[in-house]
């Protein structure tokens, strides 16, 4: 009889990528569903869109770099920048934007940089940040939820407008933006930073329509359900609680101080933890296992700054929404992030206390 | 004769300044946003260059050593002076929509680069060559790169013409495709470090099929490599 000795860790949990990453694609579904019901089906044609998209790309790069295709679709890695990218985008945005986005986020962004495990940046945010700076009308062009629109939505018009600009009826998306006073409405979070310009108070500004009880209507349904979602992922064992936590526990609390300073002029911790895309940030986006920081310590820094980052773009910056931005900066402090924060090998010192 | 050949492959290709050396990306970046701008200050590095090396070539052997880069300096920075001056006098609109970068030719590694490597070492003939080859190849790549932004980012070529060749250049504008929405990126600093990202490895793709075509046609036996089977993709 041979008596093995093998080397600890002695319990491996046999997880595939490929499993990884389908429980994260699996994960946005209530935050989809939501999106689905306060905008309307358009968010699907994104998302077939992006899907198709980003297995093309992919297809296309492996075989000019000379390798097997169907493995590494399997891993699914694209489906899921696939679906993140699909999310973060208007859903009645052009079909081109999506298109040239989820190329450009598996081509350039990921494939180029050496594929799966090798990218610097997040292929999302980066791919988000290409077509928010290229397209900034068709990017912003988030129309009201249905309940809230002055026109009537006919069946097919999210087909006529994500392929065509224009509703079955001929309505540009800048009209079905207008309500039925005539004002264009916008996203909660541009709203706010518009009427803060203009002098008025955030309790003012919040009592109109697109604003809830707690964050933006339709907005905190949607990041309700992406907060469900990523819990599903922590329970799961996918993602760890640290990212999320620092993420979310950093921008309440700046947000808290702004609210304290002045509530007039700064909104409320909850209003930015539901309104725009800050579940879906801090669940999703910041927790990719390949960009994010990799070290215990490092992900609550990484985390911490992510949330600073969001609240001083969304409250000082030039963007209603600054998440994109704020993943990919950090996403370059990663290195330096990892390289400060490496645990100490047990049975070395730490540095400095020898 | 040949020895004006390799000056010339070199500059041209071999050890391109923009695509090889990656000297001057500062300009190179900067300023590549359209064509007009491209060609404009393309043209005035290539000056520069000529004149530069073929004023260090002639003062070589005068020049002590220990003090030679102030020297070369100071001869840069009068050519450019000078240089900057003539496009203020004769391409006004140009000058204005170049600012500050005329005057920053002075900063360009490649100019003392070139002074340094070449100029100091070589007879005046043979400086002012390399001195046009090199500055050919960083204004050859700088064209390159401010059309395909342009056409990107614009959707013309040529646009804004008339500010280097006058009033009647006007007409040399083409206009490639019309969108209501342009892709801005192009034009943005991250889209010239994308193109010319592109473009290097392009140079490259070029470089690596040439050599496997010209082995292939010398039959010379290619060693395998077998140290290392990747099995696993």
């Amino acid at each position: 009889m041979s008596f093995r000795v093998a080397a600890s860790p002695h319990h491996h949990a046999r997880v595939q990528t490929s499993t990884l990453m389908l429980k994260v694609a699996l994960a946005t579904l209530p935050g989809i569903a939501a999106q689905l019901y306060f905008f309307g089906y358009a968010v699907l044609i994104q998302l077939a869109l992006a899907v198709v998209t980003a297995w093309s790309a992919e297809a296309l790069v492996l075989s000019l770099r000379e390798k097997t295709i169907v493995n590494r679709l399997k891993d699914h890695s694209a489906l899921v920048t696939a679906v993140l990218l699909a999310v973060a985008i208007p859903a009645y945005a052009p079909w081109w934007i999506i298109v040239l986005g989820t190329a450009f986020a598996i081509i350039i962004v990921k494939q180029l940089y050496g594929g799966l495990g090798n990218n610097l940046f997040n292929p999302a945010m980066a791919a988000y940040v290409l077509l928010l700076i290229s397209f900034p009308q068709q990017m912003t062009a988030w129309t009201p939820p249905t309940a809230l629109q002055a026109q009537e939505q006919s069946t097919f018009d999210p087909v006529c407008l994500v392929f065509t600009d224009f509703s079955c009826a001929g309505y540009s998306i800048t009209q079905l933006k207008t309500d039925v006073d005539g004002r264009t409405m916008a996203t909660p979070l541009d709203t706010l930073k518009t009427d803060l310009t203009n002098n008025k108070t955030v309790s003012e500004s919040r009592q109109q329509p697109m604003f809830a009880e707690i964050g933006g209507f339709g907005w905190n349904w949607v990041n309700l359900g992406f907060l469900l979602g990523g819990l599903w992922l922590w329970q799961q064992g996918v993602i760890q609680w640290r990212i999320p936590v620092a993420v979310l526990v950093s921008l309440g609390i700046c947000s808290s101080i702004g609210a304290m300073v002045d509530a007039d002029q700064y909104a409320s911790p909850l209003f930015h933890w539901f309104s725009g895309g800050t579940m879906l940030a801090a669940f999703f986006i910041a927790t990719d296992p390949v960009s994010a920081s990799t070290t215990a310590k490092g992900r609550l820094i990484y985390g911490a700054l992510i949330g600073l980052l969001v609240y001083l773009i969304r409250t000082f910056g030039g963007f209603p929404d600054g998440y994109a931005f704020a993943v990919m900066l950090a996403n370059v402090a990663v290195p330096l992030i990892d390289a400060y924060t490496k645990p100490r090998t047990y049975g070395h010192k730490a540095k400095g206390s020898e | 004769m040949s020895n004006f050949r390799e000056l010339m492959q070199q500059g041209l290709w071999r050890n391109n300044p923009g695509l090889v050396q990656l000297l001057g990306l500062c300009p190179l970046l900067a300023t590549s946003s359209s064509l007009t701008n491209a060609i404009g200050l393309g043209l005035a590095t290539m000056l520069v260059l000529a004149s530069t090396n073929l004023m260090i070539s002639l003062v070589r052997n005068q020049v002590p050593a220990e003090i030679r880069i102030p020297v070369f300096v100071m001869i840069i920075a009068a050519v450019v002076t000078a240089i900057e001056q003539l496009m203020h006098a004769y391409t006004f609109a140009l000058y204005q929509s170049l600012g500050i970068f005329i005057p920053l030719i002075v900063t360009n590694c490649i100019v003392i680069g070139r002074a340094e490597a070449f100029a100091s070492k070589n007879p005046p003939l043979a400086a002012v060559f390399d001195g046009l080859m090199m500055g050919a190849g960083f204004c050859l790549v700088l064209v390159a790169l401010g059309a395909i932004r342009e056409i990107l980012g614009q959707g013309t070529l040529f646009a804004g013409a008339e500010t280097l060749l006058g009033s009647w250049a006007s007409v040399l504008k083409i206009t490639v495709y019309h969108a209501d929405s342009h892709f801005l990126l192009a034009i943005l600093p991250p889209g010239a470090f994308l193109v010319l990202g592109f473009l290097i490895a392009g140079k490259n793709a070029l470089d690596l099929r040439k050599k496997a075509s010209e082995a292939s046609q010398k039959g010379s036996i290619q060693r395998a490599r077998v140290t290392h089977v990747n099995t696993n993709n």
